[in-house]
């Protein structure tokens, strides 16, 4: 265990970019993954054209690709952001995609008749979505939407392939000094299922508090 | 500089709450509405009949557009209705509708139910709306039962709670879709209880329902509808005592022998 006391310090640095990386990307993603889920399900025909491409996009090319594609491409054209930065918003329109399946499946519980009551009181397709349909769908995809919180998480080593120092990464560079993969490599692992763990226990909580009384 | 002299409006307001001219409406290749005329005057009460899949509530639900219509014309209180937009939103809060199903936002404690509709749509201060909802959650006698959820509430106390949420809007008709339908027996009589609290209170209603004796106690009129036609309409006494058509005639031997 003493390589990994020796090197806390930048091994606790990478836990804590991971943890922000998480943290920042999994509410960018639910942020993003409900708007284009509204556009998805809209009325208006481009909206919902354009969110259905959006997610097909993001599901069908590799997150690492897509990470090198906008750490090396958008420099390029003029766009410069701090490699960290780029990394987590990458993450969040990757992971939005996700989250926006997760939630539309959610709607797809919410019965017709409560946008239809929602419409009959005169509200319109926007305020129904937000006060009616949204709460109740995204209660029932806490499990989902979780799942998917802790892909992002796993996810996130990812940033360490175009140079983010986070937890991966980090255990890297200790071991070309240390070498002493087995212990640091594990180490880093443990931190990864403590995330998980973490998120998976408070998906549970949160779907508890939030359950509607049938 | 010529100018044409102004055009008499033909289709001016009329002294009609819903007024519906001749309008069609097709599922697919399913003429399910063919050239329905129907006028409700100010606290008139219609009782729309007839058999299963004839229309009944296809019709209810166009009159506040849940569905469109591919010819005709809808007036409310005058008002052509909109086809879509805030326009229609607006004048979709003017007409109240009171589903078989009830349809309470799951999610929502009654009273939030209730005044959801006045404070988003009406933009009704808070605690105004909440006496407004305090006060007809008392007229339809759930008063005790604001800070519950509709899951928690039994069918007849969720559908008055329904009526509660569509009352909150002042509405200028209620559209009832079969609203006892979904009850146990023992609870259709507290749900019609508040329906003829509502025609005493002088409320324009267009209630489709299997209840005969609603219809021939409540109703000012009924209107006899089959595969997609009204085919007869008259007072309630009229209609149960000498039907004109054979289709009525064949209906209520239907239904009264039970
Ligand atoms: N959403 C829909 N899509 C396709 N067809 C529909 C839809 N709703 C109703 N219909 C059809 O329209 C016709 C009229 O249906 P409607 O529900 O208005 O009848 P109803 O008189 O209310 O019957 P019931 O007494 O069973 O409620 C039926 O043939 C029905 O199959
Ligand atoms: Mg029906």
């Amino acid at each position: 265990m003493n390589v990994l006391l020796d090197n806390w310090r930048p091994l606790v640095d990478g836990l804590l970019t991971t943890l922000w990386i998480t943290l920042v990307g999994g509410v960018g993603a639910i942020v993003v993954g409900v708007l284009v889920t509204a556009a998805r399900v809209s009325p208006v025909k481009v909206l919902s054209g354009l969110a259905f491409c959006y997610v097909q996009f993001f599901m069908n090319v590799p997150l690492l690709a897509l990470l090198v594609l906008f750490v090396f491409a958008l420099p390029e054209v003029g766009l410069i952001m701090p490699l960290l930065t780029t990394a987590i918003v990458v993450i969040i329109l990757y992971e939005a995609a996700y989250v926006a399946e997760a939630v539309r499946s959610g709607i797809n519980t919410v019965s017709l008749g409560q946008a239809e009551a929602a419409r009959a009181i005169g509200l319109t397709f926007l305020q129904s979505l937000r006060l009616v349909v949204l709460p109740q769908a995204l209660r029932s995809v806490v499990q989902p939407v979780g799942n998917v919180m802790i892909a992002l998480a796993m996810n996130t080593s990812l940033a360490a392939a175009v140079g983010v120092v986070e937890l991966t990464a980090a255990a890297q560079k200790v071991n070309l000094v240390s070498a002493q993969p087995i212990q640091v490599f594990v180490g880093a692992g443990i931190g990864y299922m403590a995330l998980a763990l973490a998120i998976g226990l408070s998906t549970g909580v949160v779907e508890r508090k939030v359950a509607i009384v049938r | 500089m010529n100018r044409t002299p102004p055009i008499p409006d033909t289709a001016g307001p009329s002294p009609a709450m819903v007024d519906v001219r001749g309008i069609n409406k097709y599922f697919g290749e399913n003429h399910v509405l063919r050239d329905v005329n129907l006028t409700v005057a100010p606290s008139e009460v219609v009782v729309v009949l007839g058999p299963s899949g004839s229309g009944k509530s296809t019709l209810c639900r166009c009159i506040n557009r849940l569905e469109t219509i591919q010819s005709g014309e809808i007036y409310i209180d005058g008002q052509p209705l909109p086809t879509e937009g805030r326009a229609l939103a607006r004048l979709r809060s003017d007409v109240g509708m009171v589903f078989q199903s009830f349809n309470l936002f799951a999610h929502r404690s009654v009273i939030d139910n209730v005044r959801m509709g006045p404070i988003k749509v009406r933009k009704m201060a808070k605690t105004e709306a909440t006496e407004l909802a305090e006060s007809l959650l008392d007229k339809v006698g759930i008063a005790d039962k604001g800070n519950q959820f509709p899951g928690e509430l039994s069918g007849g106390q969720q559908q008055r709670a329904a009526i509660a949420r569509a009352l909150a809007m002042q509405p200028k008709v209620l559209l009832f879709d079969e609203p006892t339908s979904a009850l146990d027996p023992e609870m259709v009589s507290e749900v019609l209880d508040v329906m003829n609290s509502l025609v005493a209170d002088g409320m324009t209603m267009v209630v489709v329902t299997h209840e005969m004796g609603f219809a021939r106690h409540a109703a000012d009129s009924v209107a006899f509808m089959d595969e997609g036609q009204i085919v007869e309409m008259a007072p309630p006494g009229e209609f149960f005592d000498s039907a004109r058509s054979d289709r009525a005639r064949a209906f209520l031997s239907k239904v009264l022998s039970h």
